[in-house]
């Protein structure tokens, strides 16, 4: 296993750029709709990610985070949001999903681009199994305020 | 019986190195080096370069065999049975109390077994709060009434602690109606003693600190700390998890009345560790887990228990890992704990010149120049990239077979304090070679680099 199968340029892009952090931005119109919040720390290395979701019309208005860890986990959140914003509930579930059984398939589960797009770099991660938990926090915290916001 | 543990007929090694002994060498770490199977393995492509020995240590050949030779020579339940095997067991099992006990300068019958560092502070912890509820049931004599804690009382620790001294304590003080206060750190992490002779007073029942920062790498003022609870007669525990490994520990000479320790840090096996207890305190303190092998007489009723320390050692004990660590304590006094504290003081050194002359990188505890509190930093140095999480660190390491740790150390606390979540930590031992420094701080100054930050060895 090189390192570079692990970081692979988009995650480390990802997390120095970090699309869709911070949440000053959108409350005015998050607040309008309603949104779910949730919250979830990583107790082994204190990872911890927050995610809002919007939900209006039918698709994820707005998916936004707050956090600080490893690049893995924060590069997940990026990658997260640019993938959920506009999805359908069925198309966000289903990408959660496709992620979630690619990543913790210890290298088993390709990465299908077509579903995953950015989050296929993340395929790598699937056999280091102590960061599994890093790419996978911000997608937990997503489902669970995705759940609260309705879908 | 080559591998039988024979007690030490002096206290700590310090006592023995009359003269001036030649210096723990790279030389003779590499030699040592050869007596721990585990260091003698590639790693992702790589010779293994440990540098966790601050979590836990490897174990020499002796250690392995002395617990393998155990089960196969003289495995039985001790203290009870009339058979050889029996008496052969229950032997082993208290000459290696007597050996471990001798090698931190207390009496065999002040040493209590226990499964871990984290167990021996729960057990004084648990002590103090069945003693708080004797002296309300009005069980037990006026010698116990000493160790109840109630509202007003308080229990005083420092910021700098890991979990394991802080969380027992919590919890004691939650369970009594005492009150936790702690000494603070300032933005390096130097306690501050000031604020120490302020908190430490008529109200202090209990004090309890580590010897050496499991973070900072630095050794705590322990004279003074131990004196300043003294004079209110409140009662010392001292966390010496990186102490006992890394430095000689006579816990007599320090005057503390509590010491615990873990074995798998100084070249023994998981599972067992120790607390020294001052003997008429520990014959004086209830129990903390009772049943089997803990009594004198037992009625339907009632139960009465028996002195230190099988007081505190109920049920079925670890035998063969506590022959493991008398091996273990022999293996490091034969080698010198002077020696090995002198000399993980020059690797401790090293690493810290290393690693604070990186760009970018920011050492955590004394600077490579400083000694806190008249003593050197000893072979620890955790510290922070900037614009790299720990976590990225560790594996960039590891992927060149450097092993570390990364996180919070089991100390939030005091990462908070420094203005942060997680770092990194270097920690060496006697195995450790200047080569291993070398290539560890050789990687570290590579990390900003490969992820995309600008990073430069100094000059």
């Amino acid at each position: 296993m090189s390192l570079d199968s692990l970081y692979q340029q988009v995650i480390l892009d990802h997390s120095k750029e970090r699309h869709g952090s911070g949440f000053a931005e959108w409350l005015a119109e998050a607040e309008a709709v309603g949104y779910g919040e949730s919250h979830q720390l990583n107790p082994v290395c204190g990872d911890e990610v927050t995610v809002r979701v919007a939900v209006a019309d039918g698709a994820v208005q707005s998916l936004r985070w707050e956090g600080q860890g490893c690049s893995i986990s924060m590069a997940s959140a990026s990658v997260l949001h640019d993938l959920a914003e506009g999805a359908t509930p069925a198309e966000f579930h289903g990408l959660v999903d496709a992620f979630r059984e690619m990543i913790r398939s210890r290298g088993q589960v390709q990465a299908d681009p077509e579903v995953l797009g950015d989050a296929a770099a993340f395929e790598g991660v699937s056999r280091y199994a102590a960061r599994v938990k890093c790419a996978m926090i911000a997608w937990v915290a997503a489902e669970d305020a995705a759940r609260q916001a309705g879908i | 019986m080559a591998l039988v543990s024979i007690p030490a007929p002096l206290r700590p090694a310090q006592a023995a190195t009359a003269g001036a002994p030649a210096a723990l060498d790279d030389a003779e770490a590499e030699r040592i080096r050869r007596d721990f199977p585990a260091l003698e393995q590639e790693v992702n492509g790589h010779p293994l370069v440990y540098l966790d020995s601050g979590a836990t240590s490897q174990k020499p050949r002796s250690v392995l065999e002395a617990e393998q030779d155990f089960y196969e020579t003289r495995n039985a339940a001790v203290h009870r049975g009339a058979h050889e095997l029996a008496v052969r067991a229950t032997d082993a099992y208290e000459d290696a109390r007597a050996t471990v006990a001798a090698f931190v300068g207390a009496d065999a019958d002040e040493l209590v077994w226990t499964s871990n560092a984290t167990e021996a502070l729960n057990l004084v912890a648990y002590a103090f709060s069945n003693a708080t509820v004797w002296a309300e049931r009005g069980r037990g004599g006026a010698e116990l009434r000493r160790f109840a804690l109630g509202p007003g009382d308080e229990i005083v620790v420092t910021e700098l602690e890991h979990h394991a001294n802080l969380i027992p304590w919590q919890e004691l003080a939650f369970r009594t109606g005492a009150v936790l206060r702690y000494i603070p750190i300032d933005d390096d992490g130097r306690l501050d003693l000031d604020a120490a002779r302020q908190i430490i007073g008529a109200r202090t029942r209990l004090l309890a600190f580590s010897h050496a920062s499991n973070v900072l790498g630095s050794v705590s003022p322990v004279e003074e700390l131990v004196d300043l609870a003294h004079r209110v007669d409140a009662f010392v525990v001292l966390d010496a998890c990186q102490s006992a490994p890394h430095m000689p520990l006579d816990v007599k000479a320090l005057g503390v009345d509590f010491a615990a320790f873990s074995g798998h840090k100084m070249l023994a096996p998981t599972g067992i560790g120790a607390l020294y207890g001052r003997r008429e305190l520990l014959d004086a303190l209830p129990p903390f887990l009772v049943g089997g092998s803990m009594i004198t007489t037992v009625t339907m009723e009632r139960a009465e228990y028996l002195p230190a320390p099988q007081r505190f050692e109920a049920g079925t004990q670890r035998i063969s890992q506590a022959v493991a660590f008398a091996a273990a304590v022999d293996y490091l006094r034969e080698t010198g704990m002077e020696r090995i504290a002198e000399r993980e003081a020059r690797l401790g050194a090293r690493l810290a010149e290393g690693i604070a002359a990186i760009d970018g990188v920011r050492l955590l505890g004394p600077a490579p120049d400083e000694e806190w509190y008249g003593h050197p930093r000893f072979g620890i140095a955790a510290f922070d990239v900037a614009g790299v999480h720990a976590h990225d660190v560790g594996q960039y390491l590891d992927s060149l077979g450097i092993a570390v740790r990364v996180g919070h150390h089991c100390a939030q606390p005091l990462h908070r304090r420094l203005g942060l979540t997680a770092s990194t930590r270097a920690s060496a031992y006697l195995y450790t070679t200047e080569a291993d420094i070398d290539a560890f701080v050789a990687a570290l100054a590579d990390v900003r680099g490969y992820f995309g930050l600008t990073s430069k060895a100094g000059s």
